[in-house]
């Protein structure tokens, strides 16, 4: 075993479970007493910042490759174990969580007030017994403690519960909470039939995303029970253990035969794919990002969706090697497909927040291509990228929402001048803006970089074509800009408040890290690169050797 | 010596002093679950004689209470005492086991059991009538519906409190059921817990006309299939030349030690075998309503009063896999290689027909009975393994569905408007907004039927299906999460019915039931998640009870 079983403090225990606390505490709040929810839910979530600040600071990066390590039995009978573990790419993911969840409290601080808050909204007239400020709140912790436990979990089974579990608060938020603006689209005194019109859109928008999710959930778990098949066929004791199974595969203990192997991996590849989301599965992302509120929005694209493309390195890639291999040049060209068919259909959008989902399938379709490049700098660059995707798309998602909940509309016609009525506002977008295209001098650009140099080393032609992907963003990425920000200012735009405090507070602290991750990336990828190494090395590929360097000597020698 | 004595002693002879008829040997401990349920059921009647009548309801629900713990006293006490394992043994002249699987299951089904009889005793829910609390059950079974006998009763304050003893003895057949160890016993079991179930199927207090063509329905279709149960046991008996479980195993298997000239000359009969076998196991799955032996369940489901419904759907299922296992484990593993893919093909029939139609439905009682069927598919998933894993996740599947079923009905009988409960999906429309504990009761028992992991539907199903795909049937593990993956979208669609629809003005109201109706939905959401965080116990008393005596 090449783990040491952390017998002291249950830190990544401790880092989860202070989310689910939080969720219940925030939960049984009273109804009256909604600004007490909102604190408690804001303090719960710095907790668990700091929780993870703790892991990221006593993560060694150069040590064993699963640290913090908790084992306990759990169900026997299916040689289930509550196994935590976290290495570089995991540490990594769970500060990002951690990190955006306080920010998306804040920015959704009135998205569930009951009655019409003091933005635009008109949503007067419902008077639910229920109290949804307090579930808000409480969903978004619980879909917190999911997620980081998913990202601790080294047992397929633990991994897969909470993937699974994490669809229903998510489901919620999606459906239950949509954008308050929505209404005010239609004249704000009819605002009764807009309202039904966006709860049947919004309702349908949550049950595509169960449904697309839970079928690849449902498919993964035939593959997680196979696997637990083969286990216990080969090994006597059927086990879900990630390192176990990894050992024994290493060993030669655990033989699987090849069409076992490929199927295994489509079945958890595909759950992973409906996740991430990567074409043609993607067609939910757009709706759930369309239909949720911002700061959701932000939790589906950064947060949620990041245990797909996680999961992919460390359960498909270390379970399945010679499978991947295999799947790799289909997985490129769907990658492929997804950049280039995500920023095309960005650039036709007329919808704010759909405009940034097809942006994010793009994004996610380089982090794909990363993965699957099989190169220490494309792997690398895809777990950079999926740190930094979510960091920009939650500036630019978020700059976004507090836009639309302005003005109350998502279409980016209705906007037009706005630069000279809401500078600091205009700032913001047009920072988060760079970074999604990728601009030299912020935190993505790495990454992007990353990838490609990775992907060109091993698939010239492959790299060459992604690149259309970069040109393209910045098409749609200053083509809004320019229609909403600049031109001649409209009426309805006139008497736009500049951003607030709250949103000032939400909106800075991620433009400086994306300032300083783009000038300075060396802590990530301090972390990150072991990581990258490990599982490459349990993949058996190694980096190209760069046919460049024996063609100069040669020709030196001449 | 005249000559007619001699004519007569041609045809006939002094008869000998016969010997002593042997009397029976009956363990009356091994069997005292059953004979509790029974002699309280007996009791029940008594009652029902000599009481006056408003004395009558406190004390059957008493004594039904009192007999069915009793009885789950006396399981555990069997369990104990090691009867589960090795000391597992057939009792009563052959004609009951005594063994892990058969102690595992009546103890499922008198828990289950003792939760419906809440259910049942409820008497909050619909408006007093005359001044006089009211259950679920007609005032005077016997009156004709609408009819001025069906008033006066109504009037007089009658009810129905004889369902207690009815629903003891069912619950009696059923304790028999899965423990019978010869084709007749199995029978009768079946029988003495089909009918008490007709009659109360009858019974609802509104929409009565709906609720008797439920009972005649099911009445007829089960008859047919006592019918079909009864001829293959009289073709087994012809093949085989013994009821008995362990005798026929024998004569499959081919160790039979004594050939006599009869066994000889029958046992080559295959088509003896093969058909006989087949009409068993058709009245077998008729009780457990795989398709296509399901055309009973929807109507029955919806017709039924609820809490009958809850009940039978919970424990009737518990019973007849019970004797299914039991039949195929013990008398016709021998046959597995012919047995198995007709099982194959039920299975996969069912779990997509049920998961398919029920998408359609709009009513929940009909939704549930659909959804019901799928997962008779998934149970038989877990039969056909035909390893011990194979009884054990098929037992632990069957405690944790029950549970759910009964939670689930028992919040049916909640939501109401002025035409008794409002089972039609669109007056459920906006129910979270209106009460939303009991819709988010309602939706942990949705989300524990469709599976979703950390309720206990997701430990049964991943135990039958690992089960399933350890005895080699992989290809029923997909089709089982693809028919899962389907019903959840119907589980779903009345979550997003119940959460995110506006209520309508005059949609149903949810009751204040009393304390009995909350426990059982109480127990029904705590062993949900209970088995759902942590079955290893449970998993563990099934793994354990998992052999058949023989």
């Amino acid at each position: 075993m090449s783990q040491v079983v952390n017998a002291g403090f249950p830190l990544l225990t401790a880092t989860a479970a202070v989310p689910a606390l939080g969720a219940v505490a925030t939960a049984a709040v009273p109804a009256a007493r909604r600004t007490a929810a909102k604190w408690l839910a804001l303090a719960f979530s710095l907790a668990t910042l700091a929780l993870a600040l703790v892991v990221l600071v006593r993560f060694e990066p150069g040590g064993e490759q699963y640290q913090m390590a908790e084992s306990h039995a759990w169900i026997a009978d299916f040689g289930v174990r509550y196994e935590l573990g976290v290495d570089g790419i995991a540490v990594a993911l769970i500060a990002l969580t951690a990190l955006l969840i306080p920010f998306i409290i804040l920015a959704g601080w009135h998205d569930a007030d009951p009655l019409a808050g003091s933005d635009s909204g008109s949503d007067a007239g419902r008077s639910y017994s229920w109290r949804p400020t307090q579930g808000f709140f409480a969903l978004i912790l619980m879909v917190e403690a999911m997620v980081v436990i998913s990202f601790e979990a080294t047992d397929v089974f633990l991994f897969y519960v909470f993937f699974e579990a994490m669809l229903i608060p998510m489901y919620f938020l999606i459906g239950g909470f949509g954008d308050r603006a929505a209404p005010a689209q239609f004249a704000a005194g009819t605002a009764g039939g807009g309202d039904e019109a966006a709860a049947t859109q919004r309702s349908y928008a949550a049950v595509k995303f169960l449904l697309y999710n839970l079928a690849g959930g449902l498919i993964m778990l035939a593959a997680v029970i196979g696997l637990y098949a083969v286990t216990a066929d080969d090994l006597g004791q059927g086990t879900f253990s990630l390192q176990q199974i990894v050992q024994a595969r290493a060993s030669g203990d655990l033989d699987l035969a090849t069409g076992t192997e490929r199927l295994l991996f489509l079945g958890f590849f595909f759950a992973f794919a409906v996740k991430a989301p990567l074409w043609p599965l993607h067609t939910w992302l757009p709706n759930a990002m369309g239909e949720s509120t911002a700061p959701v929005a932000v939790l589906i694209t950064a947060v949620v969706d990041k245990v797909g493309t996680f999961a992919m390195l460390r359960f498909c890639l270390q379970l399945f090697p010679e499978a991947s291999k295999w799947a790799t040049p289909a997985i490129l060209v769907l990658s492929l497909i997804s950049i280039v068919y995500g920023a095309l259909l960005a650039v036709g959008q007329r919808d704010i927040k759909r405009l940034v989902a097809y942006a994010s399938i793009s994004h996610f379709g380089f982090i794909i291509l990363g993965i699957f490049a099989m190169t220490t700098q494309g792997q690398g660059g895809a777990t950079l990228y999926m740190v930094n995707h979510g960091i920009s798309t939650a500036a630019l998602m978020l700059v976004a929402g507090f836009l639309i909940s302005r003005r109350g509309s998502r279409l980016i016609a209705d906007y037009g001048g706005v630069q000279k009525v809401a500078p600091v506002l205009a700032g913001t977008f047009l920072i988060g803006g760079l970074a999604t295209l990728s601009l030299p001098g912020l935190a993505p650009f790495v990454s992007e970089f990353l990838v490609l140099v990775g992907t060109f080393s091993r698939y010239p032609v492959i790299g060459i074509i992604a690149t259309f992907g970069i040109v393209l963003a910045a098409l749609y990425v200053l083509v809004l800009y320019q229609r909403t920000m600049t031109g001649p200012v409209k009426d309805e735009v006139r008497h736009m408040p500049d951003l607030r405090i709250r949103e000032l507070v939400v909106v800075a602290p991620l433009i400086a890290l994306l300032l300083f991750l783009g000038v300075y990336p060396k802590p990530l990828t301090d972390i990150v690169n072991p990581a990258v190494d490990h599982t490459l090395s349990v993949v058996d590929r190694h980096d190209p050797k760069s046919d460049v360097e024996p063609v100069r000597e040669t020709e030196a020698a001449k | 010596m005249s000559s007619a004595a001699t004519v007569h002693s041609l045809w006939t002879t002094a008869a000998e002093i016969p010997d002593k008829i042997p009397a029976p040997h009956i363990e009356y401990g091994q069997l005292a679950p059953t004979l509790i349920v029974f002699g309280a059921a007996l009791v029940g009647i008594l009652l029902e004689a000599f009481l006056p009548r408003r004395a009558r309801y406190h004390a059957q629900l008493l004594l039904s209470l009192v007999g069915l713990a009793a009885a789950f006293a006396a399981v555990i006490g069997l369990a104990a005492g090691g009867y589960a394992t090795d000391k597992a043994r057939i009792a009563a002249m052959g004609a009951v086991a005594v063994d892990g699987p058969a102690l595992f299951l009546q103890g499922a089904i008198l828990l289950v059991s003792l939760v419906a009889v809440f259910t049942f005793a409820e008497r909050r829910l619909d408006p007093r009538a005359h001044g006089k609390r009211v259950d679920s059950f007609a005032a005077q079974a016997g009156a004709v519906p609408g009819g001025a006998a069906e008033q006066a009763a109504v009037k007089a304050g009658f009810t129905t409190t004889e369902v207690f003893p009815i629903l003891l003895f069912a619950v009696g057949g059923m304790l028999v059921f899965p423990a019978a160890n010869d084709l007749l016993t199995l029978f009768v079991a079946l029988e003495v817990f089909s009918l008490p179930l007709y009659v109360l199927c009858a019974l609802a207090r509104r929409q009565r006309l709906l609720s008797q063509e439920s009972a005649v329905k099911y009445f007829l279709l089960g008859a047919f299939s006592s019918a079909f149960l009864l001829f293959g046991v009289a073709l087994l008996y012809g093949y085989a030349g013994t009821v008995t479980y362990s005798g026929i195993a024998e004569v499959v298997d081919g160790t039979v030690r004594n050939v006599t000239p009869a066994l000889a000359g029958t046992m080559g009969n295959d088509a003896l075998l093969l058909i006989g076998s087949a009409m068993v196991l058709v009245g077998l799955l008729f009780k457990v309503g795989a398709v296509p032996f399901h055309m009973w369940t929807p109507d029955v489901y919806q017709g039924a009063p609820t809490p009958v419904t809850g009940f039978m759907a919970a424990a009737t299922k518990v019973a007849a896999f019970g004797a299914l296992l039991r039949l195929l484990y013990v008398v016709l593993p021998g046959m597995r290689w012919d047995w198995r893919p007709v099982m194959w093909g039920v299975a996969i029939v069912t779990m997509l027909a049920g998961a398919i139609v029920a998408v359609t439905q709009t009513d929940v009682k009909r939704m549930l009975a659909y959804s019901s069927i799928a997962h008779a598919g998934f149970i038989l998933a877990g039969v056909l393994a035909a390893t011990p894993d194979g009884v054990s996740s098929v037992l632990f599947y069957l405690a944790a569905y029950s549970f759910v079923t009964l939670g689930a009905f028992a919040v049916v009988t909640l939501v109401r408007d002025a035409g008794g409960e409002a089972t039609h999906l669109s007056k459920w429309a906006g129910l979270g907004r209106r009460s939303p504990l009991t819709a988010a009761v309602f939706a942990v028992f949705l989300l524990a039927f469709a599976g979703i992991p950390l309720t206990s539907g997701f430990s049964g199903k991943f135990a039958v299906f690992q089960a399933a795909a350890g005895g080699g049937a992989g290809e029923l593990v997909v089709v089982g999460v693809i028919a899962s993956a389907i019903a959840a979208f119907f589980y779903i669609r009345v979550i997003v019915l119940m959460f995110f629809s506006e209520p309508r003005p005059e949609g149903p109201t949810v009751a204040v039931p009393s304390p009995l109706t909350m426990t059982a939905i109480a127990l029904g959401v705590a062993v949900t998640v209970a088995l759902g965080v942590a079955p290893q116990y449970f998993l563990d008393l099934a793994g354990q009870a998992g052999v058949f005596v023989r």
